[in-house]
């Protein structure tokens, strides 16, 4: 009754801003204990905690590493795109002169905007340079390089139909061997690339349910460990949310550490891979280097971590914390 | 304080725990309920701190209706009362401190305020020193008597004990009833279920005797069938 009769006389005097202001400050307070406390209980138990929050980290940087994959080869692809031109392989026995006459009359056809001429020689002397086999190369009699034609179609309308007619058409020249067309393999690869991207979303989701499950058990674990300091709580006025926030906050924690973890485990990896990507695009006289999460992407990731955190706790919370009633 | 107007409960099952009571303690006394073990001790206690509630009658606690108080106001109810146990039900993960605390810091208290309560509160069971120690490290009396700072630490208008001394040697039951007497005199509305019928009597405080769910007339002169 003390208490009672305390809070009784000395509210009237209180003016209403100021009684908001005191639950506001015990709000905080109250946050901010469970903030603390749920670190606290992360630390208390560092081996299990962590070996949970690194499955949590990989199960997202799996998805994630696969976004960025498709992201860099999307990278690749897309300056492709606007080279959509036919690769004329001549026979062996054309040569460079009258390659080059070709060429001239391939030109003067309405259908074809652009030719360029890729001699054998300097063909060879490019592969040399470039492969690595210069001395394998040396030692062969001749040549087996062919003359070969980059010829850019006119057609701006891109119509299958058309460019596969032309293709007849100058695969029916007797000095073709035959004729390649760019961008047939790379509308594959775009469809390709669809294919892996939905792969991709499905994969995502499961391993997003996963973490839930994950993070899910893990609260459920620790709402049963934590049964009787929930009922003493209960029996002392704890409210449900006083009693479900630091388990929210556990949550949280797993998400943000998981995300770090993941985002490690990424930039890690594209440190790994960098020195030789490089390479590789050198071979192929490109300045490509693999993009990075940048900070947008590790934003993403870390925000999808707490997330998935907050919300696999909460489902664990309202599933098995109203079932404990003190006893 | 605490009235009871024809009060039934029935569990699930028919279990007819509570039949027909009709009780009134009054602010600032000291009651004892006792009886046999089912007779229905536990079961009063339960309604009053609205762990359980009743199937049939009133219930008026501290001017409160209790068919009134609707489930997720119970929390802020139960804050007017203080509980303690046979087990004691301490936290063994946490100090003395934090075991005391727990009252205050469920309602939302500033750390020095918690820090002065805590104090006062261990200081008057004689448990200043052991402040840091953790519950296994102390002995069943000990335990108990942190038991008791936690229940009045937020001074609640009502103390409940369930079999408070139940495990304990007869000297320190007898130093734990004083120290339930002490806060009784400051104002605490003190209920204690005990079936320690020798200690009781020599209390001489008022007794309510329990048999099968019912009050028994005369509940001074308990009679032990």
């Amino acid at each position: 009754m003390k208490n009672v009769n305390r809070k009784k006389n000395t509210r009237p005097d209180k003016t209403f801003k100021s009684e908001l202001k005191r639950r506001f400050d015990m709000w905080l307070l109250q946050h901010a204990q469970a903030f603390i406390f749920s670190l606290g209980q992360y630390i208390k138990y560092p081996i299990s905690n962590i070996l949970t929050t690194a499955v949590i980290g990989i199960s997202l940087a799996l998805p994630a590493s696969f976004y960025l994959l498709l992201d860099n080869v999307r990278y690749v692809s897309s300056s492709w795109d606007g080279s959509v031109q036919i690769t004329l392989f001549l026979q062996t026995d054309v040569d460079e002169a009258r390659a080059a006459e070709f060429a001239n009359t391939l030109s003067g056809n309405n259908n074809i905007s652009e030719t360029v001429l890729i001699k054998r020689a300097d063909a060879l002397a490019e592969y040399q340079k470039l492969s690595g086999f210069a001395e394998a190369l040396n030692t062969l009699d001749e040549n087996p390089l062919p003359n070969v034609l980059l010829v850019k179609p006119s057609l701006e309308s891109g119509d299958e139909t058309e460019t596969e007619a032309l293709i007849k058409e100058l695969e029916a020249m007797p000095e073709v061997d035959s004729a390649q067309y760019d961008s047939r393999w790379l509308k594959r690869l775009l469809y390709l690339l669809d294919i892996v991207n939905r792969l991709i979303v499905i994969l995502s989701t499961l391993l997003a349910i996963a973490v839930l499950l994950i993070i899910g058990n893990t609260i459920r674990l620790s709402i049963h460990n934590r049964r009787s300091e929930i009922e003493i709580t209960k029996l002392f006025g704890g409210t449900d949310s006083f009693i479900q926030r630091p388990f929210l906050y556990s949550g949280l924690w797993y998400g943000v550490f998981g995300g770090i973890i993941a985002w490690l485990l990424i930039t890690i990896s594209m440190q790994m891979l960098h020195g030789p990507v490089k390479q590789l695009a050198n071979l192929y006289a490109s300045d490509f280097h693999l993009i990075g999460l940048g900070f947008g992407n590790s934003l993403i990731l870390l925000a999808s971590g707490i997330a998935l955190g907050l919300l696999g706790s909460w489902i664990a919370v309202k599933r098995h914390l109203r079932a404990i009633e003190p006893v | 304080m605490i009235r009871f107007t024809n009060v039934h409960m029935n569990y699930p099952g028919g279990n007819e725990a509570l039949r027909n009571i009709n009780l009134h303690i009054e602010q600032g006394a000291m009651v004892y309920i006792t009886g046999r073990s089912g007779a229905g001790k536990s079961t009063l206690l339960r309604l009053i701190a609205l762990i359980d509630r009743h199937s049939r009658g009133q219930i008026i606690i501290n001017g409160q209706n209790l068919e009134r108080v609707r489930n997720r106001r119970i929390p802020i109810f139960r804050r007017h009362i203080g509980f303690m146990f046979q087990d004691h039900r301490l936290l063994n993960d946490r100090t003395v401190f934090d075991n005391v605390a727990l009252p205050l810091v469920i309602a939302g208290y500033r750390h020095q305020e918690i820090r002065k309560r805590v104090q006062a509160a261990l200081d008057k069971v004689s448990l200043l020193t052991k402040v840091n120690s953790y519950p296994m490290a102390l002995s069943g009396g000990e335990q108990q008597r942190v038991g008791v700072a936690r229940a009045v630490v937020h001074r609640p208008a009502i103390l409940l004990a369930d079999e408070p001394t139940g495990n304990l040697d007869p000297a320190l039951s007898w130093d734990t009833m004083k120290l339930f007497e002490q806060f009784n005199q400051v104002g605490v509305t003190v209920l204690i279920a005990s079936h320690d019928l020798d200690m009781i009597k020599r209390m001489s405080k008022r007794i309510i005797t329990l048999k099968t769910g019912r009050i028994l007339p005369l509940g001074g002169t308990p009679t032990q069938s």
